[in-house]
């Protein structure tokens, strides 16, 4: 037996339900939506499913941000599992991925359902919802230490850390917009996607800042919608639809300071030894690397991704993405294929899995990634969250 | 009087026995860093034990309240009426020990001022038994 047991499993099937700025379903109706497509994609019948996993699990707290968890799902679908755990203090929203591995590779399952439903464009319309925290509140947790400083949204709190990084590296706005302007022209090639019209770099200056120095356009986009996406021990992967798209190596550690404000280095996140570790689990490199489904909550995150994953060298992002070529669908390293979490919509990581998939199935249509790509690798999120795994084609 | 005077009211941390000392030692106009009895470590946030020395005996130290500014935003959006357009959210590290860092508003000066590696020293604002610390510019460093 190998010892990378992520090397036993594979993506078998992945569902998506409509993606939208506002539903006419239930998150819970999403969800179901997403789940039955990707059982149906991998060719299992709900009776096939043992296993089930989710980050981070139903918050019961209304804002969106988490609304479905494994009892309602379980429940709806009637489903008889081996293993189910939901899983939020971990290595970034690919946790829950990392954990199906350790279960089928225990023998818990062998088809493990996982999902990350969102309702954000519903939630914001009739809250204040998605704030770290509000006015009167006593703060407890990791956000206390911002608690007193008027820092309510995700943005401003990592704001610090992209300035700095701005700052050290000397990346300009024009040179930032790339991120944004590229993956709006993935999108345009994706009919899921929920922003398609082009915008251009001028576009992206007149995009108000928020705070310095992240702008509007630098951020992903709230929506409605549910990705499923089914783990498979790769023996029972062979008898499924499609080509098996193969877990190569995962970075799920945390060899620093697990904090908002403590984490070192500051201005690139938490995400070197993360990457460091899953290169130490495969033989590939970097070079062998057909694309980038890359975090992007905030452009910065990809930004960082693409250093700390060796892509770039460190501050040589602000080359490596100016005028967008080497980003490109058709470029040295494609990124964010479907229009990332900034266009394609917050799908909050799993919107990716479900892209690289496609990709590498050879399945996306107008948008798909030239010269028969078989390795791609994803990654998970910002400050001390980070989580990476490289999936292959064989 | 600070700048801060026209913000709404702060949401404030639940002080707990690990806390309660950094958030009100503002009080006595002291910063209250923990301190490591042992090994004269500074461990922020405070947890009663030393990562350094592995010791269980610690107290809180009176600091110089002066340090840097490591990095910074100046918001510019109204995320709530409320709330003033321009201010400045800080992290700070501590002339003790840089790997202390307090995340802070920087007050009294203009936001547009605000630089990398600025020299600051901490203020108080005292809100419903909570001491929060601010920085402003240190005129006085070199
Ligand atoms: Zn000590």
């Amino acid at each position: 037996m190998n010892r990378f047991p992520e090397k036993q499993t594979a993506i078998t099937g992945i569902g998506m339900s409509e993606i939208s700025r506002g539903a006419s379903k239930s998150a819970l109706g999403l969800t179901i939506d997403a789940a039955l497509a990707a059982i149906e994609d991998a060719g299992l019948s709900r009776d096939d499913i043992d296993g089930m996993a989710t980050w981070p699990g139903d918050r019961g707290d209304g804002t969106g941000m988490s609304d479905v968890g494994i009892p309602a799902l379980q429940d709806a679908l009637r489903l008889e599992l081996g293993w189910y755990s939901n899983a939020s203090e971990t290595a970034g929203q690919f946790g829950a991925l990392f954990n199906a591995i350790g279960a089928i590779a225990a023998g818990y399952c062998r088809h493990v359902l996982l999902f990350r439903t969102m309702y954000e464009a519903s939630a914001r319309k009739t809250g204040f919802v998605n704030a770290l925290n509000k006015p009167g509140d006593r703060v407890f947790g990791p956000f206390q230490w911002f608690a007193p400083y008027h820092a309510y949204a995700p943005v401003f709190q990592q704001a610090p850390m992209f300035n700095l990084y701005a700052h050290r590296s000397g990346m300009t706005d024009e040179q930032r917009a790339w991120i944004a302007v590229t993956q709006r022209k993935n999108a345009g090639l994706n009919p899921n996607a929920v922003f398609r019209d082009p915008i251009t770099v001028d576009d992206f200056l007149a995009s108000p800042v928020l705070c310095t120095p992240a702008r509007l356009l630098d951020c992903d986009v709230h929506i409605d919608g549910s990705t499923a996406i089914i783990l498979s021990h790769v023996d029972a992967a062979k008898e499924t639809a499609h080509p098996v798209t193969r877990i190569e190596a995962v970075g799920c550690s945390m060899r620093y300071r697990n904090s908002w404000v403590q984490l070192e280095p500051f201005d690139i996140q938490c995400q070197p030894k993360v990457a460091e570790d899953m290169f130490n689990r495969t033989d590939l490199t970097i070079d062998d690397v057909d694309m980038g489904q890359l975090y992007n909550g905030f452009s910065f995150h990809t930004i960082n991704w693409l250093e700390n994953l060796g892509v770039c060298e460190r501050y040589g992002a602000k080359d490596f993405i100016d005028g967008g070529h080497n980003i490109a669908l058709d470029g040295a390293f494609p990124i964010n294929t479907d229009g990332g979490a900034m266009s394609a919509g917050r799908m909050h990581a799993y919107g990716q899995v479900h892209e690289a998939v496609t990709q590498l199935r050879g399945d996306a249509g107008a948008r798909q990634v030239p010269n028969d790509p078989k390795v791609a690798v994803m990654t998970t999120a910002g400050g001390p969250l980070a989580g990476a795994f490289i999936l292959v084609r064989d | 009087m600070t700048e801060t005077s026209e913000f709404p009211l702060r949401p404030l941390p639940a002080l707990t026995k690990d806390t309660e000392a950094f958030w009100t030692g503002g009080k006595d106009g002291q910063l209250l860093i923990e301190q490591c009895d042992r090994c004269a470590y500074y461990i922020h946030p405070p947890t009663g034990f030393c990562p350094q020395c592995e010791s269980r005996d610690t107290h809180f130290q009176p600091v110089s309240g002066k340090g840097r500014l490591l990095s910074f935003s100046i918001n510019h959006r109204k995320w709530m009426p409320e709330l003033p357009e321009r201010y400045v959210l800080g992290i700070v590290t501590l002339a003790e020990q840089e790997e202390v860092r307090l995340v802070c508003n920087v007050v009294n000066c203009d936001p547009d001022a605000v630089e990398f590696d600025m020299p600051v020293k901490v203020l108080f604002e005292e809100q419903d038994g909570c001491w929060v610390p601010l920085f402003e510019p240190d005129g006085d460093a070199t």
